[in-house]
């Protein structure tokens, strides 16, 4: 099964909630960092790396002495990342989405195969022998869902090859990247805070997943803290709350140094394994909100 | 560069009239008032075309653009992909005019008060 452990809003605990998972969960697992753009799961976990690759989009390259300008590439392409503009046919490798339709719809064979570098994906074991994988996008590249796609691929070959698992760590929003993460999980487990902000964006991500048809579930950190308001929203629309982290000073220390936060007392982890179990029984199950 | 005669100037307009306002951006602007300076006879441009793109809005005004014949465009600010592209159209930019009526924007540019940009404005 995968779980994917996603959130409206950032800071939330995602990561913290994935590598304690990861770390109590029964059967073999593996970890992911999907959020590309600031992956840290591995700072929870601390893998070994084994292998780091490059990844690339298929981007046009123009040979000018074949063009004929005829602009049936530029008429293709929805991103404009071609433009007829006069007697120059301009590209824009930055904002081609690598389609590849510009290449065959080229009566002239003027176009071929160029690269653009949008990361890496990095592999990588935990001292307890969980598979941890990392995409980390480019600095200054503007596209995370293609990296987040090559990333699954490759864990999910693995999950596959190995019947294993996967907790996936998405990155936060409610837009591509958070779509393109949660998108094949069995079950969505939503961390939250009580708080004015928490609500609100848990809200929009409850929104944004709900037509995805997966079974959802709650996590509140930072219990305590704050109002109810999270709990009557998810009273309301038959959210269950699986767990709840108490806002401590024990919690925050942890988490300052890094640590795995079900490996802070025999409570926090039993905490861990109960929401594991949940999650595993919610996935078996199926939807269960409207 | 001193701004100097054209034929055909585009400004970037909130609406259709010489009343209107400067629309201070490029890509997302309104539509472009373009006028032929020499008889003055102006039309609208619209640029729905461009607001509606995830992406690209400047390439496609852009090419708005080219396809209205404009050879100058007065207009708040260009970003650097816009810009590429205009300068390979071959239509001169002046930058930061806003906050003016279309009117007040061509009066100023055939008194010469405004000077051609040579780059992108971030």
């Amino acid at each position: 099964m995968i779980v994917a452990v996603a959130s409206g809003k950032g800071g939330t605990g995602k990561t913290t909630v994935s590598a304690s998972l990861a770390s109590v969960w029964k059967r073999p697992v593996m970890a992911v960092d999907m959020d590309v753009e600031e992956p840290n799961l591995h700072l929870f976990l601390r893998p070994t790396w084994a292998s780091a690759e490059s990844v690339h989009l298929a981007v046009p390259l123009l040979d000018e002495d074949r063009c004929r300008l005829c602009g049936a590439c530029a008429d293709f392409c929805q991103f404009k990342a071609i433009s007829l503009l006069g007697k120059h046919l301009m590209l824009f490798p930055e904002m081609c989405h690598g389609c590849g339709g510009c290449l065959s719809v080229c009566p002239e064979g003027a176009l071929r195969r160029g690269q653009r570098e949008l990361g890496t994906v990095e592999v990588g074991i935990t001292g307890e022998a969980i598979p941890c994988l990392t995409g980390r996008l480019r600095v200054g590249e503007a596209m995370s869902p293609p990296l987040m796609r090559t990333l699954l691929g490759k864990a999910w070959a693995q999950k596959e090859l190995e019947a294993r698992d996967m907790v996936i760590d998405a990155p936060p929003g409610v837009s591509c990247p958070a779509m393109t993460a949660v998108r094949g999980a069995d079950v969505i487990l939503l961390v939250t805070e009580p708080t004015p902000f928490g609500l609100h964006d848990l809200r929009l991500a409850w929104k944004a997943f709900r037509p995805l048809g997966i079974p959802m579930g709650v996590v509140i950190n930072r219990a305590g803290l704050g109002d109810r308001n999270v709990q009557g929203f998810c009273e309301e629309n038959v959210l269950p709350v699986l767990a709840e982290i108490p806002f401590s000073r024990d919690v925050a220390e942890h988490y300052a140094r890094g640590g795995v936060l079900a490996r802070l007392d025999a409570g926090m982890k039993e905490r861990f394994e109960a929401l594991a179990e949940r999650l595993e029984r919610m996935a078996l199950e199926g939807v269960t909100h409207a | 560069m001193r701004s100097a005669p054209a034929s055909i100037l585009a400004v970037t307009s909130e609406g259709p009239t010489l009343a209107d306002q400067v629309d201070p951006r490029f890509g997302r602007a309104g539509g472009f008032v373009v006028m032929e300076l020499e008889t003055g006879a102006f039309r609208y441009v619209d640029n729905g075309s461009s607001q509606v793109l995830p992406q690209g809005a400047g390439i496609q005004a852009t090419e708005n653009l080219v396809k209205a014949g404009a050879q100058v465009l007065l207009t708040g600010q260009v970003g650097p992909k816009a810009w590429a592209a205009l300068e390979a159209a071959g239509l001169k930019v002046v930058q930061g005019v806003e906050d003016m009526t279309v009117a007040e924007a061509i009066q100023r540019f055939r008194a010469g008060e405004f000077a051609f940009s040579d780059a992108p404005a971030h």
